[in-house]
Order: structure tokens, then C-alpha cells, then sequence
């Protein structure tokens, strides 16, 4: 499943949990505007996240026995990640991809200062503060299919998720 | 206004944004700027085109490290970058640049005075502490367009290089956040690392406000925003106290509306940028390496200008002012400038020249809404009827009556005024002596309350002496003779 197969490259963001998305109508555009295949790497990213958040409760809620995920947590869950997995399937893979996580747990870690990135040791480089960008308006808002007088148009607000029941009539026919 | 009853207490917290002023971005060499053409600022950077990375601009760690001296903070020796995430349509990369983990510099001070007591005379100094200085993006322009309902979003402010100054809740009213806020700008603008021009953006402050009953745990707090002068600031502040107490008497609760995010998610490392360091001295600094890929602290430290506090000091030292004086100078832009301009230029003494500044020159300058580079009555100008007065060519009273004239007809001279309206000081005394006469003659009564010891009614002789000579006669001599002739 494309979920398992991606989810190792991104365990390097397990301190990670995603704040609620405000702008789901903004996130899908943009998405769409810049990688062909990033609607799957959306999928695992939100993926990821669920994990994340279901494993910061799962460890503290009991230890070591396979979890049964509470329903409270699914909602806040789906709120946050914007997806929606509420069936046996999605819950199932839910919880596997919990027990794959605990792999980490296994590493012996005391002493050791966690790693942002193999790079961290690198000297930080600082530019010299002189204007050598920008200047570039048209270029760019041809990147943009809606545009008016110089400016980029977006939708107005955030759109919220809807309430379950309404979530429940609009993606009866969707796949998790 | 105090904000402590019998029963609440007011607590108030700042969080202010400040554009560091730097030709270029934070992390992009995109010009910084105000009011230019929509999206003609901005860098493949600002936009968040995919392959773009950011580079760290120099000057915007100097200007952190700098605010950060000048606060008494302890600036990180190591500090790091992280990515906040949040969905907005003015956030083209879903993220914003900040330092969350480990800001620049902690631990500061901020000392700040207002003017107190019944008489608004008394300089009130108060401190409050810094909790952090951090590095962060400002983000892009969002301006809704009702008519087609849709947002227009524009990127030059995308990327700007801001320093968010965290204080924490040790103020408890307006007048003290405004004061303090006040006293912030003047810092930056003396340091040149912000401008702070509310009204344009470039110094944003948040507040916090919550009020619980003396020994409870504090109540809910709620965010008073988009404040664009110091003065509203402190009204907005208040006005949200009063509405809180409103609330609780009223026996509700006070709500959150603003906040969504708990400040807690939607942070992780910035992958593409290593910690920033700063060394203590050059010595301390790696071997080998270019200064310009060098911050040095000491460095930064001997560039470090005069800073308010100390300016109000200097100048109660020099002109022997009171502080309160020194105070309100270096506290209205100009006004000091203005102070020492006369100063220089008069014989009258630096005491004399601050009470005409501050009542004659303030007054109408209060009163007509002006500011001090708005004065139709330059220094040079007001010190040419100050040395009149010293050169007895006029007398005190006659003085602020010139001064009033010339602010209304300020292409005269002083001089002018004096010798159309004829208002050169009296100097003949046989004049002054007949006028003197005439009035002790014709007020018998008031004489007789003199010498029977009512000393004070002589100011009403004064007075009456000043009349007829039309306030042109040295009332160092009328006293004099009436002293004379009603002893």
C-alpha cells in the first residue's frame, strides 16, 4: 500500500504533528499547481501526521498492546489531517502503521542529542544585504490562473470541514 | 488610570512585531519596501517556487543582536530556525521561517517611565521583562475584495525580516503597554534597526489581556490586534479590561475568539537552514574564516549609539533640566533637536528656554494638532525673542505676546512685530514713575491693604500699571516704585 511504502521516508518527522489546516481550499490548489504526484505525497503527509498525533496517545494511554483507537480521537484525528478515514479498512491500517512505528522504540537513544538534519554541522552562509531579486511581477503572476491587476486571487476565508454528518453524505462514494 | 479595584486585577501582555529595517529580506534579496507596484518585491523565494532555498541576510542578525544588547539579553550563542506551519492564501509555502526552539536572544529588560501622579508632572519608571527576541518571516498582503468576493493577495511584504519581541504580562493597564511600546520605538529608531512607524506596519503590537480576582489563578486571555498608534493601543487596552469586568460582574465567562492554534503545533526543524551562531569576540570566532560570514558580539556592541534613557540623562546633566522636562524632549520626535537649537543660538539660559518650550511652544502646538517640524516659528526664531527679552528690549509678558504674533504671521521677524506694534519695553522712567503715581492715587484702598500687610494685593497694582502701559514696562521697575510708594 502506498501509505507503508512512503511512511518509512517520512518517520524523520515523527516530532512533527500538523496544526489544524484552516485553508483546505488553498492547500488543493497549490498542491495541484506543482506536483502531479503530490496528491499522493499529500495522502502519506496527512498520513504521517495521524500517526504521529495517534502515537503521542497511544504511548501514553497503554503501553504495548495493540490500540484501540477511541472514537473522540478519530474525530480529532480527521479535523486536523482533513481526511477521512472513518471505516474497519482505514482504521486497520491506521493501527498497523502504529505498531511500525514503535519499531523506533527499539533504538537505545539515551545520550544522544536528536538530529534536525545531516547537514546541522554546516556553517550557517550570510548574505550581504544588497537587492540582486525581485522586480519579476509578471513572470510570476503568470504562474497563476486567477489574477487581477497585478494581484493573486485566492478564495475568500478558510473553509472549515464540515460537520461529520455532512462529510458522511458528501464522501459516501470516496475512497479513504 | 489604575486598573487594580478591590476586587480584579487587569494583566497585560505584549507581543510586537518589528520590520527589521534592511534593504533586503530575511532570506531573499528581494528589496524591502513600502506602497511599491503589487507583487514587484517579491523573489521566486517570496512566491515559494518549488527548488528555492533561503539564504540568511547579515544585517538582520546584526539588527537582532543589536536589539538584543540594547534590552540586556542574553543573546544564544547558537540559535536555530524552525518552520511554522499554518494554511493562509498570504503564506505562499503553507510555512513560516521562525525560531521558535531556540531564539536569538532571551532574558532582556525593557525599562520604560511615563509621566504620573495627580499632575502628570512625576516621571514613573517601570521595567518589564523580555522573554525573547526571535528571527522570524513577516507574510504577504491580503486585501479582500467585497464586490467580487475575493481575496487579493499581494507578496512584497512576503519575506520581510521581522523580530518579534515577547514580553512577559507584567503590565496591567493601557497607559503602561502604550508607555512601554513608546519607549521600544524610541529604542529601535535610536538603534536603526526598525523604524517603527505604527501607522505603516513596520512596529505591529498584540496584546494580551486577562483579569482575575487577587490570589486567583489568572483568568482566560484575549487578544486585542491590529492596533496602529500608540494612543489606541492603550485605549483598545483598557476598553477590553472594562468589557472583561463586564463580563465577570455580569456573571459570565470571558471567551476566546481569536486563537485557533494552541502556539504549540505545527512546528518542526527548518531542514534547510543550520543554527545560526555568534561568537562573544573575534578571537572566539572559527579560524580562518571571512568576517563578513561573521557576527561578533563585541563588535556589535561598540556600535551600539545613545540610547533614550541615557539621552534623558545627558540632558538633565548639560542644561540642568528637570527630568520631567528631559522626559517630554526626548519623547516627541523633534522636540529636542528643537530645545537645543534655541539653546544654542540664545543667551537666555537652558531653564528659561525649556519653560518656554514646554508652555508656550507645546501649547500651541497641542492645540493645533501640529508637530514639532510643523512649527511656523522656527528655533532660530523663537531665540531671537528670547535675547529681545535678555536685551531688555522687552519685557516678559510683551515677549509672549510676539510669540503668539509671529506664530500667526511667521514670515516677520521679531523685531518686526516689536517695532509695528510698537511694543518695545518702556524705558523712560519719569513715564513709569507718573503711571505708577496715578494708580496708587486713584486706588486708595488697595494701597492702604499693602501697607496694613495683605502684601499680594500689589500684583493687582502690577496689573493695573501693566495695563496702561500695555504690558510694555519692566515689571522688575514697577515693582520697584509701587513697593516704594506703598511702604
Amino acid at each position: 500500500m502506498y501509505v507503508v511504502v512512503n511512511y518509512t521516508r517520512r518517520l524523520q518527522t515523527l516530532a512533527f504533528n500538523l496544526g489544524p489546516s484552516r485553508y483546505q481550499g488553498v492547500t488543493r490548489a497549490s498542491i495541484t499547481s506543482q506536483d502531479r504526484k503530490s496528491k499522493q505525497n499529500l495522502s502519506c503527509f496527512r498520513w504521517t501526521h495521524l500517526i504521529t498525533l495517534v502515537h503521542q496517545y497511544s504511548t501514553r494511554i497503554s503501553n504495548s498492546k495493540p490500540c484501540q483507537v477511541p472514537v473522540d480521537l478519530v474525530d480529532k484525528l480527521e479535523r486536523l489531517a482533513l481526511v477521512d478515514f472513518r471505516n474497519q479498512e482505514g482504521l486497520a491500517c491506521l493501527e498497523k502503521a502504529i505498531r511500525f512505528a514503535d519499531q523506533l522504540h527499539v533504538v537505545d537513544t539515551d545520550g544522544v542529542d536528536p538530529m534536525d538534519s545531516v547537514l546541522e554541522e554546516r556553517a550557517l552562509y550570510l548574505r550581504e544585504d544588497a537587492v540582486a531579486e525581485g522586480d519579476c511581477a509578471e513572470e510570476l503572476l503568470q504562474l497563476s490562473k486567477n489574477t487581477v491587476e497585478e494581484y493573486f486571487v485566492a478564495p475568500p476565508g478558510n473553509i472549515p470541514l464540515p460537520k461529520r454528518e455532512e462529510r458522511a453524505a458528501m464522501f459516501k462514494h470516496a475512497e479513504f | 488610570v489604575t486598573q487594580t479595584t478591590t476586587t480584579t486585577q487587569s494583566v497585560v501582555g505584549l507581543e510586537i512585531h518589528a520590520q527589521i529595517h534592511s534593504n533586503t529580506k530575511l532570506f531573499s534579496g528581494s528589496r524591502v519596501g513600502f506602497q511599491a507596484p503589487p507583487n514587484s518585491l517579491v523573489s521566486f523565494f517570496d512566491a515559494s517556487l518549488p527548488g528555492t532555498l533561503p539564504v540568511l541576510n547579515r544585517r538582520c542578525v546584526e539588527a537582532a543582536v543589536m536589539t538584543g544588547l540594547a534590552l540586556n539579553c542574553t543573546i544564544n550563542r547558537k540559535s536555530l530556525f524552525d518552520r511554522k506551519h499554518y494554511f493562509y492564501a498570504d503564506l505562499p509555502a503553507g510555512y513560516q521561517i521562525t525560531q521558535q526552539r531556540l531564539p536569538i536572544a532571551v532574558d532582556g529588560t525593557l525599562t520604560y517611565s511615563h509621566l504620573g501622579g495627580r499632575k502628570r508632572n512625576e516621571v514613573v519608571t517601570k521595567s518589564v521583562r523580555i522573554k525573547q527576541i526571535q528571527l522570524e518571516q513577516d507574510s504577504g498582503k491580503s486585501l479582500h475584495n467585497d464586490y467580487r468576493n475575493q481575496t487579493l493577495i499581494d507578496l512584497n511584504r512576503a519575506g520581510v525580516g521581522l523580530m518579534e519581541l515577547v514580553m512577559e504580562p507584567d503590565m496591567s493597564c493601557g497607559e503602561e503597554a502604550a508607555a512601554a511600546v513608546r519607549e521600544m520605538q524610541l529604542i529601535l529608531q535610536a538603534l536603526g534597526t526598525c523604524q517603527g512607524n505604527m501607522a505603516e506596519g513596520q512596529l505591529r503590537v498584540d496584546a494580551n489581556v486577562s483579569i482575575h480576582r487577587p490570589g486567583d489563578h489568572w483568568g482566560i486571555r484575549t487578544e486585542v490586534k491590529n492596533i496602529n498608534s500608540a494612543r489606541n493601543l492603550a485605549r483598545a487596552i483598557d476598553y477590553e479590561i472594562q468589557r472583561q469586568m463586564f463580563v465577570l460582574e455580569s456573571g459570565g465567562t470571558v471567551q476566546n475568539e481569536t486563537r485557533s492554534f494552541d502556539g504549540k503545533t505545527g512546528f518542526m526543524p527548518e531542514p534547510n537552514l543550520p543554527p545560526l551562531m555568534v561568537y562573544e569576540a573575534c578571537s572566539t570566532a572559527p579560524p580562518g574564516v571571512a568576517p563578513s560570514q561573521v557576527v561578533v558580539l563585541e563588535e556589535v556592541r561598540e556600535r551600539l549609539p545613545e540610547l533614550p534613557s541615557v539621552r534623558r540623562q545627558r540632558l538633565v546633566e548639560t542644561y540642568g533640566i528637570l527630568p520631567e522636562h528631559s522626559f517630554t524632549l526626548v519623547n516627541e520626535d523633534g522636540l529636542m533637536d528643537y530645545f537645543e537649537a534655541v539653546v544654542r543660538e540664545t543667551k537666555a539660559g537652558p531653564r528659561k528656554v525649556i519653560g518656554w518650550v514646554m508652555n508656550e511652544l507645546q501649547g500651541l502646538l497641542h492645540q493645533q494638532n501640529l508637530s514639532v517640524s510643523q512649527s511656523p516659528i522656527s528655533p532660530q526664531a523663537l531665540a531671537q525673542i528670547l535675547n529681545l527679552q535678555e536685551n531688555g528690549q522687552i519685557s516678559s509678558s510683551i515677549a509672549k505676546q510676539v510669540f503668539q504674533e509671529l506664530w500667526k504671521t511667521p514670515g516677520k521677524t521679531a523685531q518686526q512685530i516689536v517695532k509695528e506694534q510698537d511694543l518695545g519695553m518702556v524705558n523712560d522712567s519719569t513715564e513709569i514713575y507718573r503711571i505708577c503715581q496715578k494708580v496708587v492715587d486713584s486706588h486708595p484702598d488697595q494701597v492702604q491693604a499693602i501697607r496694613s500687610g495683605n502684601k499680594k494685593v500689589l500684583n493687582k497694582l502690577m496689573g493695573l500699571v501693566q495695563k496702561e502701559t500695555k504690558g510694555r514696562a519692566d515689571p522688575v521697575l514697577v515693582r520697584a516704585i509701587l513697593e516704594q510708594k506703598t511702604s
